[in-house]
């Protein structure tokens, strides 16, 4: 018998979050690369506490950007190889929610992660402390952004042998919004300002993405498997 | 009678170039059919196109009345997780086989044991092992396998062919691509260089 909907869902999800955790090095390796591009900041600006704290924000999320662009890439990619993406397509529930599924589940083990290690990386850059809280929530909700429009552009060129360029020219202008939501956010906490119209159009941002990106990406699936 | 799947006039091109035209075939219930033909003759297009994955370049009526499993080239086995979590999401994407069941099909396939232990920690053969044992889990009336036979050992040869021939005597069909003559009782066979373009 086809299991109901919640099982799918959940069976799916735990499915992906159990491999990916007995591959640790898939988690680290966008946070170590964070930590690498923030430590090379200071390096190239200088010291000046001042300056590092006006730009913060901006370093900040250029850096999350090009982090989850980088994972966002295997997001269908082993699946596509061990042919598990056809036993998805062929499924008896729609192939939209195992996108979602498999979405949700590496937000979480990317953005959220992140999100939870940005205070670090802020302390790094000296921002201000009242600022920390805009920064992980604009980060919570602008990786997750950024996983479902990743997803979209993994999905397109999962079949392709080397799809990474294409996959960032797919992204990186649908991504802007989210950059400037986010960092505007931030940067209106830094100045003392209340960020929430900004958190605000991220939700809303987020909520469009949580319905229309699974739906994209599965169709982009589809065709990669036809090709 | 009713068919559980029949192609009518079906044609197949891939890109531009047309690999099979006005093929014929009805399978129905308790029927075992072997698809042959030479590499690149069109095999696994066709059950990829029979299985809907696949129907970009497919013109004729293919119809499928049943609930079908699809074993591929690719087994859909995750690497880094155990045979059991493997199987416990099996053919089709249906969830929730019962631990028994599932240890039963490990145990069919000659595995009794690796239940718990990691896809990538097995040989090739073993891994591929893990992929049939789906057949032993399926409630799907039609299968769709393209070359299960390939990298499997004798005993392995054997206990697949036995366990095709009672998913037909239990109702269901199968419909499978081999290069090798197979000789199993009631085999049918479609030769797709009839239908070469």
């Amino acid at each position: 018998m086809p299991p109901n909907l919640t099982t799918f869902l959940r069976f799916q999800a735990q499915r992906h979050l159990r491999s990916a955790l007995r591959r640790p090095g898939d988690i680290l390796n966008p946070l170590v690369f964070f930590l690498m591009v923030v430590t090379l900041f200071p390096l190239g600006l200088g010291p000046d506490p001042d300056v590092l704290a006006g730009l913060a924000p901006g370093i900040v999320w250029v850096v999350a950007l090009l982090s989850s662009l980088i994972v966002s890439g295997r997001l269908f990619q082993t699946d596509y190889e061990d042919g598990t993406l056809e036993q998805l397509v062929l499924a008896p529930h729609p192939l939209a929610l195992s996108a979602l599924a498999e979405i949700i589940s590496h937000w979480l083990l990317s953005g959220v992660v992140l999100a939870a290690a940005s205070p670090i990386f802020a302390a790094m850059l000296n921002m201000p402390v009242q600022a920390v809280p805009v920064l992980v929530i604009s980060l919570l909700l602008g990786t997750l952004c950024l996983s479902l429009v990743g997803a979209v552009g993994a999905a397109l060129t999962v079949g392709l042998r080397r799809g990474g360029v294409l996959l960032s020219l797919l992204t990186i202008p649908l991504t802007v919004p989210i950059l400037i939501f986010g960092t505007s956010a931030v940067r209106e906490a830094v100045l003392g300002y209340d960020p929430s119209s900004w958190l605000a159009l991220m939700g809303a941002l987020a909520a469009i993405g949580l319905i229309l990106a699974p739906l994209a990406a599965a169709a982009g699936l589809r065709i990669s498997l036809e090709a | 009678m009713k068919h559980l799947l029949t192609l009518e006039n079906v044609a197949l091109e891939r890109g531009v170039r047309q690999l099979l035209s006005g093929v014929q075939l009805k399978v129905a219930r308790g029927e075992l059919w072997q698809i042959v033909g030479g590499n690149g003759s069109g095999k696994t297009s066709l059950l990829r196109a029979i299985s809907g994955l696949a129907r970009l370049g497919l013109q004729g009526s293919v119809n499928c009345s049943s609930s079908l499993l699809f074993q591929g080239h690719l087994a859909g086995l995750k690497a880094g997780l155990t045979c059991r979590e493997n199987l416990r999401w099996h053919g089709s994407g249906r969830v929730g086989s019962a631990k028994n069941h599932i240890d039963s099909a490990l145990q069919a396939v000659g595995l009794a044991g690796c239940e718990d232990t990691v896809l990538s920690h097995l040989s090739a053969g073993q891994q591929r092992r893990v992929g049939l044992a789906r057949l032993w889990l399926s409630d799907a009336d039609l299968w769709l396998l393209d070359e299960p036979f390939t990298a499997i050992d004798v005993q392995g040869t054997s206990l697949l062919e036995t366990q095709l021939q009672t998913h037909c005597r239990a109702g269901g069909a199968v419909v499978f691509t081999s290069h090798q003559p197979t000789a199993i009782e009631g085999l049918r066979v479609l030769d797709l260089n009839q239908y070469a373009a």
